[in-house]
């Protein structure tokens, strides 16, 4: 598919759709959009090289699980196009990035806006917490330091076929506590596992709040290379940065692109909820309003109606 | 005297992978005990090791059937459950990955204690949708296990026998198929892996003490349609054993208690195996019989059943068979 729109473009209207949303279902993971939106616009609209989505625009509702009689089960990796060699394949490695994903995937016309309505109803595809069946998703990650492995058996796999296509993983800076992470890792520089990359979002939070006071990684940078990956530091929210870390040499080694970014980017007024960010919910309806308010403001739109 | 064949699984595995491109063989630092050392050796190109580092290995087997390969785990069965649950759920099972799981050291087959011996990994897998459960219960179905299990639309989680494996039956595993080894009237044995020797040596001192012994064989633990089970269960007068390498909570024991109940069997059944307990390290035959899983407990049990004892001894088990703890077929002691 053509990028029609500036990745910067891209990554405002993932913003604004999260933080809409959020307003309309008083709560929502706002923070992630605001550290994440630039990650993953870039991916989807320059980085990726993916075919036209194999699923209908307006997602289909839950189709039951992967079973031996449900035979009709599709992943909702089709939202990424099919899985043809030359193709790359993303893997969410956080699932909770789900909503930020979904909105890029409107954004960048994969998606009908509707899917965004169908977050976390009963019934519906598009779930809270990204599924296999969800937009854009093809693995389970819900459970953190899957992604890497996955990625890595997989772009060992197609290496095998010959397959040009890259694996991506998104992940995020809380997944680097898991053991499993660093296990990939190594396997990846055992096997000189070269077709697969991965970006970190490194906003530093975690569900119980900022990661040094949970579980300080400590300098992940060193570690990557140390266990064997190529990691490359760029500012998270620098979209040129970006796309010269992607050509960064990392023969033999997967490439790691450690992102540093902010939880609040674009959206300053949750820094008064620092370090509760994972969940952002609103206690109160003046709270709502404020929020509506402020945040609209500075992603230079309407403030929801509802909530002024 | 039962024919002992030497590493079974090291010929079937390796005569069945070099056939089989996508087939490959992944392996935990476990390499020789799993017996696939020869096949690493002599198809580099179609191993990969992995370390100690199950957690990974499973979603990266998850990650390789994404791709369309069939991988081939090797390790012991704890590592394959134990460990890396979260990613045997989330990378093989859920999305039914053909990841073929072989853990071998099943239930007290191993001196190696708690850490080593899979005592449990049949109630686990039996508990996780998408699952299939295997067990072979001599050197004909090792030989047989990798066709077997590589026909599975699906992960498939298989307890292998290795070093000196008795022969007992002449055709190969068939999943789906039980094997009938004997069509008695009296009681139902229900045996399956090591158990099934135990019981026919067991089986053989019942019928010389009179008794009409009907004995079956399971090899395919999970799917499990009861249909034949229970036309067996009818066929016998006074009850059923099972004996089993493994806890009697969620094993074969209860596999056949559940099936009597969904379907209102009113007879009297004995499960044998682990009573709810962690079993330590010591010889195979020793601890059959410190934990009541040989023959002379099911001996007891079908006295019980009958109710009347038969007066068989420990000298008329025949061929009791001891295995020496270092062998030319173990890699190590364990």
């Amino acid at each position: 598919m053509r990028n029609e729109r500036r990745s910067e473009e891209i990554a405002l209207g993932i913003r604004r759709r999260v933080f809409e949303h959020t307003i309309r279902n008083n709560g929502g993971y706002l923070s992630q959009a605001c550290s994440a939106a630039e990650q993953i616009a870039w991916l989807y609209n320059e980085e990726l090289r993916l075919g036209e989505p194999t699923l209908p625009f307006v997602p289909l509702p839950f189709g039951g699980v992967p079973s031996r009689d449900n035979a009709a089960y599709r992943t909702g990796a089709g939202y990424n196009g099919p899985a043809l060699p030359d193709y790359d394949r993303l893997i969410v490695a956080p699932a909770h990035y789900a909503l930020v994903v979904y909105a890029a995937l409107i954004e960048v016309g994969r998606m009908a806006p509707e899917g965004l309505e169908m977050f976390n109803r009963d019934g519906s595809s598009v779930e809270m917490i990204g599924a296999e069946h969800s937009p854009g998703m093809e693995v389970h990650n819900g459970t953190l330091g899957l992604g890497l492995s996955t990625g890595a058996g997989l772009a060992f796999g197609r290496r095998r076929r010959g397959e040009g296509g890259r694996v991506w993983v998104f992940m995020s800076d809380g997944e680097l506590q898991e053991g499993q992470t660093w296990e990939a890792v190594q396997a990846c520089a055992h096997h000189g596992i070269d077709n697969l990359c991965a970006i970190i979002d490194v906003n530093s939070q975690q569900c119980d709040g900022a990661m040094e006071s949970v579980m300080d990684v400590g300098d992940i940078v060193r570690k990557l290379d140390a266990f064997g990956a190529r990691a490359v530091e760029i500012d998270g929210h620098d979209i040129e940065a970006m796309r010269v870390a992607a050509h960064t040499d990392h023969d033999k080694r997967p490439l790691i692109i450690v992102a540093n970014t902010s939880p609040f980017k674009g959206m300053s007024y949750l820094q008064r909820r620092f370090p509760r960010l994972h969940y952002v919910r609103m206690s109160s309806a003046q709270e709502r309003r404020e929020m509506n308010l402020h945040i609209a403001r500075e992603l230079e739109m309407a403030p929801v109606a509802e909530y002024c | 005297m039962v024919e002992i064949v030497s590493k079974p699984y090291a010929r079937a595995f390796e005569a069945y992978a070099v056939g089989n491109p996508d087939v490959l063989c992944l392996s935990a630092d476990l390499t020789s005990s799993c017996e696939v050392d020869g096949f690493r050796d002599r198809h580099p190109e179609q191993f990969i090791s992995l370390g100690m580092a199950e957690q990974n290995m499973l979603s990266f087997a998850g990650g390789l059937g994404m791709a369309g390969f069939r991988p081939f785990l090797h390790t012991f069965g704890v590592f394959l459950y134990r460990r890396p649950y979260d990613q045997l759920i989330a990378s093989v099972a859920y999305p039914r990955r053909k990841v073929r799981l072989m853990g071998f050291l099943p239930g007290i087959t191993t001196p190696g204690g708690m850490t080593h011996q899979a005592i449990e990994d049949i109630s686990v897998m039996r508990s996780i949708p998408n699952m299939t459960i295997l067990e072979t219960g001599d050197a004909t179905e090792v030989e047989s296990i990798c066709e077997a299990a590589d026909s599975i639309d699906g992960p498939v989680y298989c307890r292998i026998l290795r070093g000196e494996v008795p022969r007992l039956f002449k055709t190969p595993l068939r999943v789906g198929e039980m094997r009938l080894l004997s069509q008695g009237s009296d009681v139902l044995i229900v045996t399956s892996g090591i158990a099934t020797e135990e019981a026919m040596r067991a089986a053989g001192a019942l019928r010389n003490a009179g008794l009409s012994i009907r004995h079956i064989h399971l090899s395919t633990i999970k799917p499990f349609d009861g249909t034949e089970l229970l036309d067996h269960i009818a066929a016998v007068r006074h009850g059923v054993v099972t004996l089993e390498n493994h806890v009697t909570e969620g094993g074969i024991g209860s596999l056949v208690a559940e099936t009597m109940a969904d379907n209102a069997c009113g007879k009297r059944l004995v499960r044998l195996g682990l009573r709810d307990t962690f079993a330590h390290g010591g010889s195979r035959a020793y601890l059959m019989r410190y934990y009541g899983i040989d023959g002379l407990a099911l001996v007891a049990a079908a006295e019980g059943l009958v109710g009347r004892s038969l007066g068989i001894s420990e000298t008329d088990l025949s061929e009791a068979r001891v295995d020496a703890v270092h062998s030319e077929a173990k890699a190590e002691a364990l």
